[in-house]
């Protein structure tokens, strides 16, 4: 029932944002309609479902509630990876620029889950807390690099999420992550599985190494993909699985078409105010999502620790 | 090795580095011009590192954990904001022009504010766990990034470089009215601690014991905490954000101290954080000649320095 909802909400919200615009619906035209509005509207679902299962996903990886992309240092990585590729190879097309974000994004990845599964740690908050401090040394070397190289302002502008650019011919890259979504989908159960642990999944059937590398990499793929396409949009990955979670249990597989949905629908509420609030103008989506996403975070956060405490 | 062959050893070492600092290389002509101004460069540093060094060393005694610190907490985000903010108003012109006076005690007393809204949750009726807390500083923080980067895109390139400028650590263009200030609070701060120090060691020992010891842990946690606040203020608004420098000088003032105690930590780990940021700067500056800002670079290795304590210890 609450899919069907999501689903109604977010058709709903698909249409409202394909009218909204600098131009009028009256002066509507086919081109305008095809070339910039559905690109747009389609990149903005497509992101905010696969930002918000790849945040469920890694956060089952790392059986913690608050590791994301954005809190496991994959982002870092993969912007580091964008970053060396742009100064070695001025002329890189955006495949290969997503392909090098992506290598440095799973070995990135791989290495932060290597260093938390060594540690024991107390305090589950402590890991998100590892993953930022440990996203913040990957991002001192890109700024180290971008700082000799004068591009500092440069790497601002690229990696704030923002659709405007996106336009027909510049973003069908990221339809590959709708692939990325289905394995995620089939693979569900096995995440929620080895999400508790090697000895439980071993004894439950399931492939530990093989899974976490599957999963890994469509975590990777996803922030890859999103992060060239768009840049980066924070607290997608973290908020949305959260609140899902919190509500309805922590079975992936029950969870992931309303995981993805709710992201979709997310991203296309956080765009529609980016776009309204100064119309004709437009506020960044990485503003709007950060603060909306931040204030819904805060609440989750707090929800958890009283439920704890 | 003993507690004062330790402190003598390190004191001596500072007064080399100092000493280096300031007359490697000095032209005799010159002397008079040059001399004042690395007297403020050096002062500078040492403010920044002892009041780096110290509320680093607090905020652990006080969440009894010695993995972090309130660098973390999102204030170097928040001062960015500030001053992004205050370009974006007011243009480049204002922000130059502005005395830097009133500028400092604006982001400091907002930096303040805002540590102290987030450690009133851990002294609550129902106190939050201090990872939490820092978790949600991070969280708040990477909100205050994700503004000001708005507001630097609406900058336009030229006045970027003057926030670009502040956002990375720099002891090249220091205030002199604004190190006056600092290196009063500072001392008034460093003060303040001494009748202290016996007291930090029980408090160290966990909220149970110290408070079976007959401490006030609530009261005195409280007021340590605003001075860990406005100390990481302090330094954040003089010279700009340096994350990882309060966890390095610290964890290497454990590994290399034989005790613990405070009377003994917190010298330590402040001369450290001095002698580091000499060095650093001195190795930086006029040996390799550099124009990277030191912060970058000890960013980069406190946090693998970090990363490798991590692995070390395997618990935590």
């Amino acid at each position: 029932m609450r899919r069907f909802i999501i689903l109604a909400l977010v058709i709903i919200l698909f249409a409202l944002s394909l009218v909204i615009g600098a131009i009028s619906i009256h002066d509507l035209t086919r081109t305008l309609l095809i070339q910039s509005r559905l690109p747009r509207t389609l990149s903005i679902l497509i992101s905010g479902m696969s930002l918000s299962t790849a945040g469920a996903i890694m956060q089952l990886l790392t059986s913690n509630r608050f590791v994301t992309p954005a809190t496991g240092s994959t982002t870092e990585w993969a912007k580091l990876g964008m970053l060396i590729c742009i100064i070695w190879i001025p002329q890189a097309t955006i495949a290969s620029k997503t392909l090098i974000a992506l290598l440095f994004g799973f070995l990135g990845s791989l290495s932060f889950l290597a260093i938390i599964q060594h540690i024991r740690l107390k305090e589950r908050t402590l890991v998100p807390l590892i993953g930022i401090i440990y996203g913040n040394i990957v991002a001192a070397t890109a700024t180290f690099i971008g700082y000799q190289y004068d591009l500092i302002q440069s790497i601002q502008s690229w990696t704030q999420g923002n659709f405007a650019l996106i336009l027909k011919g510049r973003y069908e890259v990221l339809y590959l992550s709708i692939p990325c979504l289905l394995i995620a989908v089939l693979y569900a159960n096995q995440f929620t599985v080895i999400s508790m642990g090697k000895e439980i999944s071993h004894s439950l059937g399931v492939r530990y190494k093989t899974t976490l590398y599957i999963g890994l990499m469509i975590v990777s793929s996803i922030s890859a993909l999103v992060l060239v396409t768009v840049g980066v949009i924070p607290f997608v990955g973290l908020a949305i699985p959260n609140i899902v979670t919190l509500f309805w249990g922590e079975s992936l597989e029950k969870n992931i078409v309303t995981i993805a949905l709710g992201g979709g629908l997310f991203l296309l509420f956080c765009d529609i105010i980016s776009r309204t609030l100064i119309h004709p103008f437009e506020i960044p989506i990485s503003v709007t999502a950060s603060i909306a996403g931040c204030l819904l975070f805060i609440l989750v956060l707090v929800q958890r620790s009283r439920h704890e405490a | 090795m003993k507690p004062r062959t330790l402190l003598l050893i390190l004191t001596a070492l500072f007064i080399i580095s100092a000493g280096c600092f300031l007359f490697w290389g000095l032209p005799v002509q010159a002397m008079g011009f040059i001399l004042p101004r690395r007297v403020i460069k050096v002062t500078a540093l040492c403010v920044t590192a002892v009041s780096i060094a110290i509320s680093t060393t607090l905020f652990q005694t006080v969440s009894a954990n010695t993995i972090l610190t309130p660098s973390i907490l999102g204030l170097d985000s928040l001062y960015l904001l500030i001053q992004t903010l205050v370009m974006f108003l007011f243009g480049a012109q204002t922000l130059v022009i502005m005395s830097r006076i009133s500028d400092f005690l604006l982001s400091v007393g907002l930096m303040v504010l805002f540590s102290l809204a987030l450690f009133s949750l851990l002294l609550g009726k129902r106190p939050m766990a201090v990872t939490t807390v820092l978790f949600l500083g991070m969280i708040v923080g990477q909100l205050f990034g994700a503004l000001s980067s708005f507001f630097q895109l609406l900058i336009d390139p030229n006045e970027f470089l003057t926030i670009q400028a502040r956002m990375f650590a720099s002891f090249n263009t220091i205030n002199t009215s604004l190190l006056l200030v600092s290196t009063l609070i500072v001392a008034f701060a460093c003060l303040l601690l001494i009748p202290l120090v016996d007291t930090l060691d029980v408090l160290a020992m966990g909220r149970e014991m110290a408070i079976n010891l007959g401490i006030d842990h609530r009261r005195l946690s409280r007021w340590l905490l605003i001075g860990v606040s406005i100390l990481t203020a302090v330094a954040t608004a003089l010279v700009g954000p340096i994350t990882f420098l309060g966890l390095l000088v610290v964890s290497l003032a454990r590994q290399i101290s034989p005790t613990f105690r405070h009377r003994i930590i917190l010298p330590v780990s402040a001369l450290l954080a001095m002698v580091t940021l000499l060095i650093g700067q001195f190795i930086f500056e006029r040996i390799l000649h550099f124009s990277t800002p030191i912060s970058i670079i000890i960013n980069f290795v406190g946090g693998i320095y970090f990363l490798s304590l991590l692995i070390k210890r395997r618990r935590i």
